[in-house]
């Protein structure tokens, strides 16, 4: 269950691409989160989890400049940095897929990937798009990714979610993106097709760029990343190399060591003390708190 | 959940593309056939539909329903509706009407000051629609009544009429007018310069529709608005250029219905915007926005002007035409429906 891809060889440089530093966002007197760290580097997929509400949204919306930190650092190529708007952070080769992907699904899939910044040939009124080009660059783009679409023309609409959020994520690569964020990209998906997203996160780690995964989902999460931040309710559970960290130890983290407790409790009276699931939680929940403690003093340094 | 299985799942084959599925779900298909087949029955069923004097009766009939449709229809798949398009072809006309024979105003100056009129009121349809955020079918009913208003009242204010008459009395007419009103003999047919304007119209539409960035806009502010303004599109210059065209659209047959009959009613254009409208959606403009054809809705107007005259040819009761609009608008809507659930996808 745990098997890793190995590390891909990827020049690193010697600052993190994307560092930050004791992170906080206040809308008025709501701490929405704070006191947040983690780096993203070139080459890396850094995965942030947390369940709904965590302030994984938050999060991206720092990064990727919708959102101005109210307190800690945000530091590019080891540089502070204050990103003003979304297109100073893109500027800045911080790409954010969000979750409705920002396609027209009547538009054929090479419309929509150069949509807003069509190529364009000829000069004054006769300037006209340069379509051969732009399907050429489509799916020889589309083609390296590893997606496989015999007709750039079809609407991108007929394709399915995860393979749409493929196009999403090529589209962000192709237009300069160092950084790709991705919000949540696996959460409406199926267990193929979510493998089919996971394979192209993987893959676009593999040409070097930094990837900021959010998501609620462990099993996503650990196959392909490097590095897990975990929030819960606008804080920091702790930020891990995965080396520090297995899967069993993560999922029990972002479901929450109390809560394991109880349901172990509430479990033993309906099936028993002896019940394998039964041992098993309350095994996971005596291990936590070591985890945390540990983590959490490390975070904070 | 190794990393060997996420690859072979990506590389399942994909489906063989269909070439006959491709072409059944172009937008303007249903129109070409219904086009074809309105042509031959009328052919067949009239002596006089097929000949030269016919076909120059039937096109002028939908050639100025075919500029305001190509207009409409871009408006559409930029998912907006106009419904003063038709009163404002009565407004530009009628402004030139009153400028020239009661203020004794220079004929080209007042059809230039009929142009600027016209798109002033598109780009006021335009802005208070994006920027109240109502549906335009609302904000243009509202900007309709208005003008249907203001061309009555302020002509008979004026003019003591509800008519303009007599224009070709006014100087340079003569000068202005084979441009909008023209025609040229052909074998015993009288064909109209306002043809040429509308294959004319139909081309720019196309060609700026499927070969432009602003086409690529239009279609993008039509079918997700929230998609195009996070990448970038310029979505208010966008939507408020659509509007404009659709006025200028509308100030074009204004000329040319001036020009042609060298009157024209208090009330003309009054009713007609639900015919474009129904040119555009016979043509395969979806009513949701974001998918048509430019081409599609010249062929809706063709087929228009060709039951129009068709049926008094055949010498039936006017009236029907209403009764066969309706069923084929239903009709074009149902496959229009149908098509897009079958290769639109998900939305």
């Amino acid at each position: 269950m745990s098997a890793t891809t190995p590390a891909p060889a990827v020049q690193r440089s010697a600052a993190p691409v994307v560092e930050v530093r004791d992170i906080g966002k206040s809308y008025g007197p709501v701490n929405a989160l704070s006191g947040v760290s983690t780096t993203v580097n070139a080459g890396e997929v850094t995965c942030v989890l947390g369940d709904n509400g965590a302030g994984k949204s938050t999060f991206i919306k720092i990064l990727a400049g919708v959102h101005t930190p109210s307190e800690g650092e945000l530091l590019l190529d080891g540089e502070p940095v204050r990103f003003s708007s979304p297109r100073a952070a893109l500027d800045a080769g911080i790409a954010t897929v969000y979750q409705d992907l920002a396609v027209v699904p009547l538009m054929p899939v090479w419309r929509n990937f150069f949509l807003g910044s069509e190529l364009t040939r000829g000069v004054g009124p006769f300037r006209s798009l340069d379509v051969k080009e732009m399907k050429r660059i489509t799916y020889t783009e589309l083609d390296n990714m590893g997606i496989d679409l015999r007709d750039v023309d079809q609407p991108i609409g007929t394709l399915s979610g995860g393979e749409r959020q493929c196009v999403a994520i090529a589209r962000a690569v192709y237009f300069g993106a160092r950084v790709l964020i991705l919000d949540e990209p696996t959460a409406a998906l199926g267990v193929k097709q979510s493998g089919v997203v996971l394979k192209y996160i993987a893959r676009s780690r593999d040409r070097g760029l930094g990837v900021v995964f959010i998501t609620h989902n462990p099993h996503h999460a650990y196959p392909v990343g490097d590095r897990f931040l975990l929030l819960n309710r606008g804080t920091s559970l702790g930020n891990f190399e995965k080396s520090e960290i297995t899967l069993g130890q993560l999922t029990s983290l972002m479901a929450g060591g109390a809560e394991l407790d109880s349901l172990a409790h509430e479990l033993e009276r309906e099936m028993g003390r002896d019940s394998s699931l039964v041992q098993q939680l309350e095994s996971e929940a005596e291990r936590l708190p070591d985890v945390v403690g540990e983590a959490g003093t490390r975070a904070r340094e | 959940m190794t990393t060997t299985d996420i690859v072979t799942v990506g590389n399942r084959p994909r489906l063989e593309s269909r070439p006959l599925r491709k072409i059944l779900a172009r937008p303007e298909i249903g129109a070409l056939v219904a086009a074809l087949a309105v042509m031959l029955f009328f052919s067949v069923y009239t002596s006089n539909f097929m000949t030269l004097s016919g076909a120059g009766v039937w096109l002028e009939s939908a050639s100025t329903f075919g500029i305001m449709a190509v207009a409409v229809a871009l408006l559409m798949i930029g998912g907006e509706f106009d419904l003063s398009a038709g009163v404002m072809t009565g407004f530009t006309a009628l402004i030139v009407g009153v400028l020239t024979s009661h203020y004794g105003l220079n004929i080209w100056v007042a059809v230039l000051v009929s142009l600027v009129a016209a798109l002033a009121v598109g780009a006021l349809n335009g802005f208070l629609v994006m920027r109240t955020g109502l549906p335009s079918f609302i904000v243009t009913l509202g900007t309709f009544f208005v003008l249907a208003g203001i061309d009555l009242a302020v002509t008979k204010l004026i003019t003591g009429q509800v008519a303009i008459q007599g224009m070709t009395n006014v100087p340079f007419y003569d000068s202005v007018q084979p441009l909008f009103g023209s025609s040229i003999q052909i074998g015993g047919g009288t064909f109209y310069v306002s043809v040429l304007w509308w294959f004319l119209a139909t081309i720019l539409a196309t060609w700026v529709l499927l070969r432009t960035r602003a086409g690529n806009w239009i279609f993008a502010v039509g079918g997700q608005l929230n998609s195009s303004r996070q990448v970038g599109v310029p979505v208010l210059k966008t939507k408020v250029g659509l509007f404009m065209t659709t006025a200028g659209a509308a100030w074009l047959v204004g000329m040319i219905s001036l020009f042609r009959t060298s009157t024209v009613q208090a009330n003309t254009g009054v009713g007609q915007e639900f015919i474009y409208i129904i040119c555009a959606v016979v043509g395969g403009c979806l009513l949701t926005g974001g998918f048509g054809s430019a081409i599609g809705a010249a062929l809706g107007a063709l087929i228009y002007g060709m039951v129009f005259q068709g049926i008094t040819f055949a010498q039936w009761d006017t009236n029907w035409l209403r009764t066969f609009l309706g069923a084929m608008l239903l009709l074009a809507v149902f496959l229009n429906h149908f098509v897009r659930t079958r290769a639109g996808g998900a939305r």
